[in-house]
């Protein structure tokens, strides 16, 4: 019954689409929306077109931007990356959209990058990356490493750990952070022996590779939980983890069984936000920690008013394939939130939808106060702003530890610590 | 299918025209304002298109003329993808993220020179001799393996199937020195051009027009010679062609290592146009989905798999665009559309408006027919 509904909206919306195609006036702005709407992906960013939509209804009920109104165009990139990069020439050279929100895996950006510095487009991306980039046609809301793999660390030196487990999936991201966090663990004095996870070095005896690494879907952690609860014998040792989305219920499921728990062997985790939860076991991961720009959990009037406005909308849109319970809030959302307003703020400021002028504009400094506290832009298109840490609790929030206020964003990391 | 060979020459020379010759005088020389001007976003799609065509032609080279279903021909497309790839990486040259002569991905690991097996990949020849050497090589040791042992039917699509999910997997470690997840991509020049330029898409667009004729034609002529009868005869009754003195499994080798090749050609004009070759290109999946345009579009044609890939990616263009919700639901049914009611195919369409026709005729003078004497036992 469902799926003869379905097609018949499909229907619908087939005929509508031809007859509509002629509506855009000229008191409207077109915003593309680029996310994955289904395939593997579609878990995780289907949150970011939701929340993006929200914001645009919420400029508009106000008055748009520069008087016109906000007209999304979303489109879906499948989680499938050359159809990224066409439906990035789509929205930039058939749709003319001013901007574009969207992307959430590295290799989706990477993907679009050539298309958005051809046109002379400007994507706002959210989402925690491993930076070695700037381009002056992106703007990263995301978070850098120095936004979160660092601070989580200066946490863990701060209740005296001494030893430190990395481990992650074999993608860009991990491998990064990794490299950062060793070359910062070791100007932090913490000796090479006690950074565990194993080392790759070239001819030369570089470290080339940092941590250990598994692939994407992995399932089987035995030995690597068996290497760690080894490595964490003698007390006072964490676990960083960067492994990605899925691969960390049977991780965190072997860890426990293995007798392994926050207190004895804590894991911070860059890849499990208030959204991840909605699909793992929270239960098995209380206690651990996480550390983002954003927790749901943060007690301001201004995130207070985000969660409830976003909710309500959540009930009332009539937006097709909106999820509309238990939604929750996290930090690639608010930054989604962000990015809208900062590029609503520069487009006023130059007077103009021109990407080389909103960009200036954006270069110049420009601060917004959103839900995780006051952010700031900076001239390199990276964002100043807080960073929290975090420790699960059973309901899948996080419980607020301790705040580093105005982290300036950092892309360009490795090789600027020098050991002592 | 019923059209005279003559016929079909003349639909694919009419559709060559049209697609070779007006759609880029078009993108080339019309007023961008006018309502003829083909922008060089379609030129660009077509082009991807149309590489899917050749992929098309190989899975029904073997599927739908050898009755071997290979599940692992997106294998071979991008392996023809990544060596041409390769060589786009080393045009870069110090435009990369990290101003070095070194792809960015391996600065970023952290190497300081170039492994030994990328260096020949500066020259384009030897690229362009890869692009067909690797993936034939590895289809001919594969092929040889598995006929020998004389695996047949849903246990060879079981073991392409396998073997693309192998080296996806390979693919994906950092350590194999390919780019990893991320893949190759933000390439900068072909043969001294500018690969994102609207002229050299142009010629991408029409060098793929061109590779998907030559292909098509190849696969017709070879086909309908003494060979293709084997083939077919291969397709319908293996025991027979073995008891009557063929070797089957040297032709079907044949056919494998043809078919590779073919299919590696589709993914090396398919990279410079879409910018990017990762590994999730050589999931199965994907060789599923061409799988799937050949038997939307018609197996066994040449022609109908061309149709079939170019209608679904084209639909897929548009409605991902156009209906992100309701995509999947759209091509889903379709889908079963046409294996409900168009088994043969769309490219069974004319044929069988014509056969509608045709019995309309029949049946309206006369009284109602009876049954059909010697009617073929299905």
């Amino acid at each position: 019954m469902k799926l003869i509904n379905k097609s018949a909206q499909a229907l619908l919306a087939l005929t509508s689409m031809a007859f509509t195609h002629t509506a855009s006036a000229a008191d409207t702005v077109k915003v593309g929306v680029l996310h994955s709407l289904s395939g593997t992906m579609a878990i995780s960013e289907t949150s970011l077109r939701d929340v993006l939509l929200y914001t645009f209804d919420e400029i508009n009920a106000k008055g748009g931007v520069m008087g016109k109104k906000i007209e999304p165009v979303v489109v879906d990139g499948a989680s499938n990356w050359p159809l990224f990069a066409e439906k990035a020439k789509q929205l930039l050279e058939k749709d003319k959209a001013a901007v574009v929100f969207g992307c959430w895996t590295s290799v989706s950006r990477k993907s679009v990058l050539p298309v958005f510095e051809k046109n002379n487009g400007l994507l706002f991306y959210p989402v925690q990356y491993e930076g070695e980039e700037e381009s002056k046609n992106v703007f990263y809301t995301a978070e850098a490493v120095n936004q979160q793999a660092t601070p989580a660390v200066d946490y863990m030196l701060d209740k005296k750990k001494e030893k430190y487990y990395l481990l992650g999936s074999d993608y860009v991201y991990p491998q990064t952070t990794n490299l950062v966090l060793l070359e910062y663990l070791l100007s932090k004095g913490v000796p090479i022996e006690n950074i565990g996870g194993g080392f790759k070095k070239d001819s030369s005896g570089k470290i080339i590779s940092a941590g250990k690494y598994t692939p994407f879907g992995h399932t089987d952690y035995q030995q690597i939980v068996a290497e760690i609860k080894q490595f964490s014998a003698g007390g006072k040792a964490c676990v960083i983890n960067t492994l990605n989305g899925d691969t960390n219920v049977p991780f965190f499921k072997e860890y426990a069984a293995a007798g392994l728990t926050a207190e004895s062997c804590p894991v911070v985790s860059f890849s499990i936000s208030e959204d991840e939860f909605r699909a793992l076991p929270a239960k098995q991961l209380v206690g651990q920690l996480g550390c983002w720009t954003y927790f749901q959990s943060i007690k301001s009037d201004a995130n207070k008013a985000f969660v409830s406005s976003f909710q309500k909308w959540l009930k009332e849109t009539k937006v097709d394939g909106v999820k509309k319970e238990g939604r929750v809030t996290c930090s690639p959302m608010v930054l989604s939130y962000d990015g809208v307003y900062l590029w609503k703020a520069a487009v006023e400021k130059a007077g103009s939808f021109d990407v080389d002028k909103v960009r200036v504009a954006l270069q110049s400094g420009l601060s917004f106060d959103g839900p995780g506290g006051k952010v700031t832009t900076q001239k390199n298109m990276h964002l100043t702003k807080n960073v929290f840490i975090g420790e699960t609790k059973a309901d899948g929030q996080f419980k607020i530890l301790k705040e580093y206020k105005d982290v300036f964003g950092q892309p360009w990391l490795k090789g600027t610590f020098k050991a002592k | 299918m019923n059209t005279t060979p003559r016929r079909e020459s003349l639909i694919a020379g009419a559709i060559a025209l049209v697609l070779l010759v007006i759609m880029p005088s078009l993108n080339a020389w019309a007023p961008q304002d006018s309502l003829f001007y083909v922008s060089n976003f379609t030129i660009n799609v077509w082009g991807k298109y149309l590489a899917y065509g050749i992929l098309a032609i190989s899975v029904d080279l073997l599927w739908g003329f050898t009755g071997l279903l290979s599940l692992g021909q997106a294998l071979f497309f991008s392996l023809g993808g990544y060596m041409i790839g390769m060589h786009l990486m080393l045009m870069i040259g110090k435009l990369g993220q990290y101003k070095s002569d070194l792809p960015d991905f391996l600065v970023f690991l952290g190497h300081t020179y170039l492994p030994a097996f990328w260096a020949p990949f500066s020259s384009f020849l030897f690229a362009a001799l890869m692009i067909f050497l690797l993936p034939m090589l590895l289809a001919k040791v594969f092929g040889y393996l598995a006929f020998r042992s004389r695996i047949k039917g849903v246990y060879f699509s079981i073991l392409t199937q396998a073997l693309t999910y192998g080296a996806s997997l390979m693919f994906f470690r950092n350590d194999m020195l390919m780019g990893g997840n991320n893949g190759f991509t933000d390439f900068k020049f072909l043969l001294g051009n500018d690969v994102r330029s609207a002229a050299t898409q142009r010629s991408l667009y029409i060098v793929t027009g061109i590779a998907l004729l030559a292909v098509y034609f190849g696969c017709r002529w070879l086909t309908r010679t003494k060979f293709g009868l084997v083939q077919r005869a291969i397709r319908d009754s293996e025991t027979r062609v073995l008891f009557s003195g063929y070797s089957a499994a040297n032709y079907k080798l044949f056919v494998f290592v043809v078919a590779a090749g073919i299919a590696a050609l589709g993914g090396a004009l398919y990279v410079p146009q879409v910018g990017i070759i990762n590994p999730s290109e050589m999931t199965p999946d994907k060789s599923l989905e061409a799988v799937v345009w050949v038997a939307v579009g018609g197996r066994g044609t040449l022609f109908g798999p061309v149709l079939g890939a170019v209608v679904i990616n084209a639909l897929k263009s548009w409605a991902t665009r156009a209906i992100p919700d309701m995509w999947l639901i759209l091509l889903g049914s379709m889908f079963l559309f046409v294996v409900l009611f168009l088994p043969e195919g769309l490219i069974s369409i004319p044929a069988r408006i014509r056969a509608f026709r045709d019995r309309r005729k029949k049946v309206s003078p006369a009284t109602a027919s009876a049954p059909v004497p010697n009617a073929p036992v299905s």
